[in-house]
């Protein structure tokens, strides 16, 4: 933004995230119109993981509190979506909002209970979490399909969807590209939904009880509340990621709900920087290029596919301890340190 | 907002971006069609090659045991690709994976349908993580042959025209079964220790077909839950003194610790797939900290078996096996899931011969409709395979473990179907393998 004329940016904080949104829209149609269909789905599946590592930034990077259960809270809405998806009558994008409401619920029973908890004990409870939810499917096997999951119906473009995008690109709109549309269009959504929120006085004071609770609280802050609200904002994020993933994968199982999920997502919002949209989105990106990038450089390199498979969670592990040890602030605090230096002094942020 | 003058630029710069995003898309053609002449003759073959892909979890927690199904595989591809190929056509064999997580599953099946440009799937291994790309893969028509589960799933050739079984799915398995305890075990209190999921569902069905009324308890455990005290302690207060298991490698090792613990010594009986003696007894020195060495524990353990595996090392396919796996293996041991992923791949060359010199997609289908109950190979019991049926191997014998030495045969081959058929003796005698150890099919037209 400093490098442009001050009068070409809108004053108004909204407009200008909006400006950066639509930016943000021109950039994902153009990729998503250029790459193969392999990479559409890869986008689609980095989608769901930075809706929900967004969600997590905020809630661990604004207003510090960790949790290791979000993999549970993507469970609630995918289980939700494929619910409400079965048999035709929903429209796919009433089930995601709806989705997004029962995990914002969730949120708000997690969120009062962790507001108490600090710390290792806020860790604890929400892996136990993490743990129990995908307990949950295999018990009501009945309803959510045990073991085997709930097999979702994902959308079919809609014939004005479909001309639309005829209409601008000439090609035939395969099932992949389209939810890779829906993917990216509710991550954007969420980006500019969340880049205000952070802007705005939420932000500042979730920032203000990180910082210094005591502090916060003689501001007249109340502690607790701000803290199940920034819960729910992080849920309700979590809820939207599951039902992308729903559709994406088309299923939604036990299975696909384990801790590493939870504990990918944190790392992913770690390596990106905490704190920090951009990051959420590099840290994603990171979890779905990498494995595979490893993993064809691996039988590039003469291995079998035992062993480049195994090399993948190895190159991701080595990836998280080099950048915890040269960038401890993630991809973007490093960023944010060369910019700093780069314009030479402070600055107002 | 407030000033007019900063809205208009706003809106202005707006109507910027969208204009760009709407010319910078500019309209091509459409994409024209490739329609491969001659030896190309659908996607994924070339006139030097077809590319067949699967997913198996080469990490994680299903990885032991499971993950040495795909080198099998590829060993015995290179074995025939060395020997010339099918009609002159090498096979390429991906497999990539998926650590048995549904998610990853979906993932890694794109990679192979979309940049990979598999032919067809052969071999994708489990359940919940198969059903993840069921639809996917028969909406794009792609041939997903020989899943490696024992699900009742893959034979619905109407919903999912593309998909076959191959191994005895769990309803027969659990029919032939209970049939060999009611006929041999009449008075046995029975009980069931099944894994929470079709799996389970399914073997208790085929069991309860005969054995209803000599079951007293049917105990399932989650996966991913290692504590089965409560179920093993369960099934001894109910008083069972023989107990069918219907569960993964893993938890016949957790349940035969578990009863040891609790002096519970009732005759035991696993399904094929919890039983390969080799992998349960490394499992078992795992979870007893090196207490338990071997597989001693499971000497006297019934099973059941439809290939003949490394406990027969005289028998002609196990022979060509070793001979493969010599030549073209990589480290390691010939086991029983190698057995498993080379008699899968041994049936791909057949169906692959069987669709004719220029192979579609459309037509390795119809010719295993079509051909496919007549195939032979490694198995001791025929295909099910017809326009109305994608099921997989008819049936099963029931073995006894003897120790690591091998297995004893307790009863004849038995073939079944689902449902109320008749299980009936097979038996046509089991064909050695071809002298070269490929098989030549000759395909119908």
């Amino acid at each position: 933004m400093r490098t442009l004329p001050r009068r070409f940016v809108p004053r108004s904080l909204l407009l200008r995230n909006l400006l950066g949104v639509l930016a943000g829209l021109v950039v994902v149609v153009l990729v998503l119109e250029t790459t193969s269909p392999f990479r559409n789905s890869q986008l689609a599946t980095m989608s769901y993981y930075a809706i929900a590592a967004a969600g997590l930034t905020v809630l661990t990077g604004l207003n510090g509190q960790i949790s290791l259960g979000h993999g549970a809270l993507m469970a609630v809405g995918a289980y939700t979506t494929a619910l409400l998806l079965e048999g035709d009558a929903v429209p796919f994008s009433l089930a995601m909002l709806v989705a997004a409401a029962v995990t914002a619920l969730v949120g708000i029973l997690v969120g009062a209970a962790a507001s108490r908890l600090h710390g290792p004990y806020l860790a604890g409870a929400t892996l136990a979490l993490a743990v129990g939810v995908p307990g949950l499917a295999i018990y009501f096997d009945g309803l959510l399909g045990g073991e085997q999951g709930l097999s979702v119906r994902s959308p079919r473009p809609p014939d004005w969807f479909a001309d639309a995008h005829y209409f601008v690109t000439a090609g035939d709109l395969s099932s992949a590209k389209y939810l890779a549309y829906i993917g990216w269009l509710t991550l954007l959504l969420v980006i500019l939904l969340l880049a205000n929120l952070m802007a705005s006085r939420f932000g500042r004071v979730w920032r203000a009880v990180r910082d210094d609770e005591v502090a916060a609280e003689l501001a007249g802050l109340r502690l607790g509340r701000l803290r199940v609200l920034a819960f729910v904002v992080s849920a309700a994020c979590a809820g939207l990621a599951g039902a992308v993933l729903a559709m994406v994968v088309r299923l939604a199982a036990p299975s696909g709900f384990t801790i590493v999920l939870s504990l990918s997502l944190l790392t992913a919002v770690v390596v990106g920087g905490l704190g920090s949209i951009a990051g959420a989105l590099l840290g994603s990106a990171l979890l779905v290029f990498l494995p595979p990038a490893v993993t064809n450089l691996g039988t590039g390199a003469g291995l079998t596919g035992v062993q480049a498979a195994q090399l993948a969670p190895l190159v991701y592990g080595v990836v998280l301890v080099v950048v915890m040890l040269l960038a401890p602030g993630g991809a973007m605090g490093l960023l944010r340190r060369f910019w700093r230096r780069g314009i030479n002094q402070g600055g107002s942020r | 907002m407030r000033r007019p003058g900063q809205r208009g630029l706003a809106v202005g710069a707006l109507a910027t971006i969208v204009t760009l995003l709407i010319t910078s898309c500019g309209a091509g053609g459409r994409p024209e069609e490739d329609q491969g002449g001659g030896s190309a003759s659908d996607v994924g073959v070339t006139a030097e090659s077809v590319k067949v892909g699967a997913h198996f979890p080469l990490t994680g927690v299903a990885a032991p045991g499971y993950s040495e199904i795909p080198t099998g595989a590829k060993a015995y591809f290179d074995f025939v690709n060395a020997a010339g190929g099918v009609n002159g056509r090498r096979i390429d064999y991906v497999y990539r994976d998926d650590a048995y997580n549904p998610t990853n599953t979906s993932q890694v099946v794109n990679e192979l349908v979309l940049q990979d440009e598999i032919f067809a799937m052969v071999g994708g291994l489990g359940t919940p993580t198969h059903s993840a790309v069921l639809d996917f893969l028969n909406s794009s028509e792609v041939p997903d042959l020989f899943v490696s589960s024992g699900s009742l799933l893959w034979d619905q050739p109407e919903t999912n025209p593309q998909t076959f079984g191959w191994q005895p799915d769990y309803e027969v398995e659990g029919k032939i079964i209970g049939q060999y305890v009611q006929q041999n075990f009449p008075d046995a209190k029975v009980g069931l220790f099944l894994q929470d999921d079709d799996f389970g569902e399914d073997g208790e069905k085929g069991a309860r077909a005969y054995i209803d009324d000599q079951i007293v308890a049917a105990e399932r455990y989650a996966p991913g839950n290692t504590d089965v005290g409560p179920q093993v302690a369960a099934l001894q207060a109910a008083g069972a003194d023989l107990v069918i298991g219907f569960n993964v490698p893993s938890y016949t090792a957790l349940s035969q610790l578990t009863a040891m613990r609790l002096n519970y010594d009732p005759q035991w009986i696993y399904s094929n797939v919890g039983s390969d003696p080799a992998l349960v007894g490394s499992l078992l020195s795992r979870f007893s900290e090196g207490q338990v060495t071997d597989a001693a524990l499971l000497q006297g353990v019934m099973t059941t078996e439809y290939l003949p595996g490394v406990d027969a090392p005289d028998n002609a396919w196990t022979k060509l096996w070793q001979r493969v796996w010599d030549a073209h293996g990589g480290q390691g041991q010939l086991s029983n899931y190698r057995i498993y992923g080379m008699a899968q791949a041994y049936t791909f060359v057949q169906a692959l011969q069987a669709a004719g010199p220029d192979p579609t997609r459309e037509g390795i289908v119809t010719a295993l409709e079509e051909m496919g109950g007549e195939l032979r190979g490694p198995a001791f019991v025929p295909y099910r395979y017809s326009a109305d049926s994608h099921a997989g191997l008819s049936g099963v014998k029931v073995v006894r473990i003897a120790g690591t030495g091998g297995t004893e045969d307790l009863s004849p081959v038995l073939v079944t179907g689902n449902g109320d058929t008749e299980i009936t003796e097979h038996t046509e005698e089991h064909a050695a393998p071809p002298e070269n150890g490929i098989p030549n099919v000759q395909p119908q037209n």
